[in-house]
């Protein structure tokens, strides 16, 4: 599904961030990603999610070569991958309903036709009460799982997200992770950039160890 | 579909979340109400105002300078002077003969003594007889504007046959109009320029102000799959209704304006003062142009803001998705 071969990055003029990265990803597979602080995991995600270019190296992605394509070809790979960012990115002058809508309604669909899945992936998110809050009024815990339902809201084939338990007390983190695990079970391949230990030793899963810039892999 | 929350049924199991399902009016993607959005709404209406004055001016302008030089280069007059041992009476019906037989003239007006008397009056005051004094007898001469005499033949036949005879078809004066008349209309015509130029450049760098407070907005579309076509067209709808209601409130104050000045105009119109500015002005009312050209504006200012938005959003989709060096170099 996406195979990075001898892929390197650096920002700008510096040493380089990640290198020599080489391994797959497999449709269905369920993978940590970790590393200390700094260490890369956001940007690795970037570069899954075709946001950041490799300064060297081949990424292929649902068998296409991420260099070969065009820009107008973007947003059509980008609807088959979703993603939690670490900083939320919710739009604040929309509701929580909006925001999670959203990728639906960008790709033309009427409200009716998604208006239960919205609500039913907020309700299993635990949002129901603030589905027609905005998110500024929210707590970071609050906002962080409306972030994991819009990346859900389309049925991605791959699921990457970055440090999606970062704010959730335990007991939410577990039931986010179940949540994670249900949609693998599915049939979509998640990534999950994180450092918690307790969240990683609670299933058991391929780790991705990310350490001075070079990647172990744990199988 | 309608809200059914409070209306139980009776062997169905009621929803508790029933009301979550009713119909939400969604919000714009784009913003509408920002600090920055009614800032550039002023700006444009300010702008366009500012610029349709100037249009409607430079309309004006040009039409009186056109309505001078038609005005003059209409008639003519012919002086027949006294001259000894030559009937005065005569002479002129004879100059008055030739005039009207003459190609491209329409009519011929004697100018009688009564006219003449009310205007040497101011000058050598009232009671006066004619008679005694050497004045000569004036004669206009009304021309066609389609097809003027050849006023060279027609002075030439004036002066051989007719004693005392000039003709003086305003020339100098009529060449120092027209010159006077283009001088001002370029120079309205420059001013224009530059009043449309710095209201392009103000609407460009006011949208693209207003624009840099949504690239956040730009960057989640962009993320969750937008197509660029779709993200350019939600700022490009939205920018153009922001410019359309700047360039409106704009343009239609500055209608309403050229309004209440030729109504005022008109109202003062037997005042003595406002006649001598009509005489320069003409009738101070924007010609058909002026009006036209003013709609024109709103709508060309309203696109130009729409285009500006777009451009600013593609621009910023294609620093997306780059390297950071890629980027700085
Ligand atoms: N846009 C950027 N420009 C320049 N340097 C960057 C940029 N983004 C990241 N870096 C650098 O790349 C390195 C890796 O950053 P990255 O954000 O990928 O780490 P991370 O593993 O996600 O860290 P954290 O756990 O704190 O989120 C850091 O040293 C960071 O300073
Ligand atoms: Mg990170």
């Amino acid at each position: 599904m996406i195979r990075f071969d001898n892929v390197g990055v650096r920002y700008g003029i510096g040493e380089e961030v990640l290198q020599d990265l080489t391994f797959r990803l497999e449709p269905g597979s369920f993978q940590f990603l970790t590393g200390q602080s700094g260490a890369g995991k956001t940007s690795l995600l970037r570069l899954l999610f075709l946001s950041l270019q490799p300064t060297r190296g081949l990424i292929e992605v649902f068998g296409r070569d991420s260099s070969a394509l065009e820009p107008g070809e973007l947003p059509a790979v980008r609807r088959r991958i979703g993603i939690v960012f670490q900083d939320f990115r919710l739009l604040d002058h929309l509701t929580l309903y909006e925001n999670v809508a959203l990728p639906l309604r960008v790709r033309g669909q009427e409200e009716r036709t998604y208006r239960r899945d919205v609500i039913d992936l907020l309700k299993w998110v635990g949002l129901k009460d603030c589905i027609d809050a905005h998110p500024s009024i929210l707590s970071g815990g609050e906002q962080q799982r409306a972030a994991v339902a819009r990346a859900l809201i389309d049925q991605p084939e791959l699921l990457l997200a970055d440090e999606p338990t970062g704010n959730l007390d335990p007991v939410l983190a577990r039931r986010l992770l179940r949540l994670f695990i249900e949609l693998n079970r599915s049939g979509t391949s998640v990534v999950i950039a994180t450092h918690d230990h307790t969240l990683m030793e609670q299933f058991d899963a391929r780790r991705m160890i990310l350490d001075q810039g070079h990647l172990h892999i744990h199988e | 579909m309608s809200d059914t929350a409070d209306v139980p049924g009776a062997d169905q199991p009621v929803d508790p979340d029933m009301h979550l399902m009713r119909e939400r009016k969604l919000a714009p993607i784009v913003p509408t109400a920002s600090i920055a959005s009614s800032a550039l709404t002023l700006v444009i209406a300010i702008m366009t105002y500012l610029a349709s004055l100037t249009l409607g001016a430079v309309t004006i302008i040009g039409d009186t300078a056109r309505g001078w030089q038609s005005d003059i280069a209409r008639e003519i007059t012919i002086q027949v002077r006294p001259v000894e041992g030559v009937d005065l009476a005569q002479s002129v019906l004879e100059a008055s003969r030739i005039a009207e037989g003459f190609e491209g003239v329409t009519g011929v007006t004697v100018i009688g003594e009564e006219v003449m008397k009310d205007l040497l009056e101011p000058w050598l005051g009232s009671g006066l007889d004619l008679e005694e004094l050497p004045v000569p007898q004036l004669l206009t001469v009304a021309i066609d504007d389609d097809d003027p005499p050849d006023l060279e033949t027609l002075r030439r036949k004036l002066i051989e046959n007719v004693a005392g005879a000039s003709m003086d078809d305003h020339r100098a004066w009529l060449d120092r109009l027209v010159a006077m008349a283009q001088t001002t209309v370029v120079a309205g015509f420059l001013i224009f320029l530059l009043m449309m130029a710095s209201t392009v450049l103000t609407v460009i760098f006011a949208t693209r102000g207003a624009m840099s407070g949504n690239a956040h907005i730009i960057e989640v579309l962009h993320f969750v799959g937008a197509e660029r076509r779709f993200i350019a067209g939600e700022f490009q709808h939205h920018f153009m209704m922001l410019g359309l209601r700047g360039s409106a409130a704009g343009g239609v104050l500055a209608l309403l304006t050229f309004v209440v000045f030729a109504i005022w105009i008109w109202w003062r119109g037997n005042d003595p003062s406002a006649e001598q500015a009509a005489t320069f002005f003409g009738s101070f009312s924007m010609s058909l142009t002026g009006y036209i050209g003013t709609i024109l504006l709103i709508f060309a200012i309203a696109a130009l803001t729409a285009v500006t938005s777009r451009f600013t959003v593609l621009r910023f989709l294609g620093t997306l998705d780059r390297n950071s060096d890629e980027i700085e170099g």
